[in-house]
């Protein structure tokens, strides 16, 4: 499956939205910020780039995604229940006690979950690892990993950065989520990351900054990455927290907090509304 | 036993490593700037294109382990037990052993028998880390014939395993032929008087005190625990039915480690004192492997000590 169509992407990303709202609503819990300035993103890939099969979920040679911002799984499994992996009814069931939707991604019991996440700065070392083997076997399998922004804090993502470009791993292309704000308060208050991009370029990536809510501008970006050789790409997204909610975007306080029943009917109204 | 021909479990596990290799090629080898003295070099040496050293980052490597065995390879990670169960602890929790990934984690120079390196060197409390976590299959061989047979025979299970292994030279104890088997333990004796559990490189300690004690009329039983997790069950209920008194011994903390392991089977299942010998709660320091093991009461007159 892959769609081009900008409209028809827009039309899904929007839905991975309602998901979000649905399944974070029902939890009563979980992470709805970043979950959100990460729909447009996910929604490229998995419906225009990356080679799946939700009939297959455990093929060899399909590509990978590692969600290494963990906490934000209500946007994958929004994404993977859009795509066919699992119904779109058990969003609701996430983080209930017994349902296979843990509150962070596990690969033993959700399809289409390539790498079970949670401990911030561990996703992009497992991307490695899968770029790597992919190399050894010459699958030709591509590894997208996207992790945060505060997650750049943990040492882990510096080591497995150095160890992308030390194999040269160009089947790999992370994505930083960059909305600027982690629990604490802003990225650069709490411990300043910037600037992003030229650590990558220093640590030998290509680098590409996009706004990560445009379609158009997302899907270009994962098309370069695709011909750059010799080097792992980063796509540095500009995104905003809480994106197309109106009291949730750009605002902190929705870093890990459900909507209570009148924020919810305002959240899907306005997510409806854009349909 | 064959104390003539010593050889670390390190040395043993590095040459059986590219032994396998040679059979096996989804066998990985990943290491953390320590392949000389890990002994993963002989493997790196044969096998160039499927050795990964990941510099001196084990987090990283734990991690990446872990992604490179959802593809079906085996990756076998190796640095000093103080980085990889120490260090890199919340990797293996999360990234290995929460998914149930086939990743084999060799940890060498695990212990006080470390020697001159020092506490920040000796890993003391890597069997209670390694045991506490869920899929996690802990062994720690004695020898070098027990070391080889681990080596390939945890390649043949799925999932996580924490093989623990040694700097320090050691006896042979077993025969070639041996034959050992994941979760059985080797009862070395019939005597009756004590059941000696030991682990490691300790092994050789008990066997030595059992065959003073044999000169002076006494006769006890060694029990070589090789697997920690899981453990025994069986031969611990059988030995306290069957033996006056029970000691266990082993280079760790009594923290968590053998012992502790052996007295929940007790305590659950055959309440039985068990006298515990290892490292009590403290850190170690520098020193010649054989006179640590003596400061800290490890070896063979400590052991009869406690019997007599």
């Amino acid at each position: 499956m892959k769609i081009k169509d900008i409209k028809e992407l827009k039309r899904i990303s929007n839905n991975v939205r309602i998901g979000i709202i649905d399944s974070v609503y029902n939890a009563k819990s979980g992470h709805p910020g970043g979950s959100l300035s990460i729909a447009d993103i996910l929604t490229v890939l998995y419906f225009n780039q990356m080679h799946i099969d939700e009939k297959n979920p455990h093929s060899l040679d399909r590509d990978r995604l590692v969600l290494s911002k963990g906490h934000c799984a209500p946007a994958l499994y929004s994404v993977l229940a859009e795509r066919g992996f699992f119904s779109k009814e058990e969003l609701t069931t996430l983080r209930h006690l017994g349902s296979k939707l843990q509150g962070h991604p596990d690969m033993k019991n959700i399809p289409g979950v390539d790498m079970s996440t949670g401990s911030l700065g561990q996703g992009l070392s497992a991307a490695n690892g899968m770029a790597l083997a992919s190399k050894l076997d010459k699958r030709g399998v591509r590894v997208y990993c996207i992790i945060g922004d505060g997650e750049l804090e943990e040492g882990q993502i510096w080591e497995a950065a150095m160890t992308a470009s030390h194999y040269k791993l160009d089947n790999l292309c992370v994505i930083v989520d960059n909305n600027n704000l982690q629990i604490d308060g802003k990225v650069n208050e709490v411990m300043n990351i910037y600037p992003i991009d030229e650590k990558f370029r220093s640590f030998g990536f290509e680098v590409i900054n996009i706004d990560g809510h445009n379609i158009p501008e997302i899907i270009t970006a994962f098309e370069t990455a695709k011909k750059v050789k010799g080097k792992p790409t980063v796509i540095v997204a500009n995104t905003i927290k809480g994106k197309g909610i109106s009291f949730m975007e750009d605002n902190g306080d929705w870093h890990g907090k459900a909507p209570n029943e009148e924020q919810y009917k305002i959240a899907i109204d306005e997510l409806k509304s854009k349909i | 036993m064959n104390i003539d021909k010593k050889i670390a479990t390190r040395q043993s596990y590095g040459e059986k490593l590219a032994e396998l290799g040679e059979k096996n090629d989804n066998i990985i080898v990943f290491d953390a700037d320590l392949a000389g003295a890990t002994k993963t070099s002989i493997f790196k040496k044969a096998f160039p294109n499927r050795f990964f050293d990941m510099g001196i980052a084990e987090q990283d490597m734990m991690s990446t382990a872990a992604g490179m065995s959802t593809f079906g390879k085996i990756p076998y990670v190796s640095t000093f037990a103080m980085f990889a169960a120490g260090r890199a602890y919340d990797q293996i929790r999360n990234s290995i052993c929460y998914p149930n990934l086939n990743v084999k984690i060799c940890a060498t120079h695990s212990g006080i028998t470390v020697g001159e390196d020092g506490a920040t060197h000796q890993m003391l409390e890597d069997i209670s880390l390694m045991r506490g976590l869920p899929n996690m299959t802990v062994i720690s061989t004695s020898d070098d014939t027990q070391t080889r047979w681990a080596v390939e025979e945890i390649s043949k299970i799925q999932g996580p395993v924490y093989l623990r292994l040694c700097r320090l030279d050691t006896p042979i104890i077993y025969e070639e032929n041996e034959k050992f088997e994941i979760g059985k333990a080797v009862q070395i004796g019939e005597g009756t008087a004590a059941t000696v559990f030991a682990t490691g490189v300790v092994v050789q300690e008990a066997i030595k005190a059992k065959e003073e004690l044999e000169t002076k009329g006494i006769n006890i039983r060694v029990v070589d625990v090789h697997t920690i997790k899981p453990i025994d069950k069986d031969m611990i209920i059988k030995c306290a039915k069957e033996t006056e008194k029970l000691i266990s011994i082993e280079d760790h903390s009594v923290i968590g480690g053998l012992g502790t392991a052996i007295s929940e089977v007790l305590t659950d299942l055959c309440p039985t004192k068990l006298i515990k010998m290892g490292i009590n709660d403290t850190f170690g320091q520098s020193g010649k492997a054989q006179d640590l093991l003596e400061y800290y009461g490890l070896t063979k007159d400590s052991i009869i000590e406690k019997i007599m």
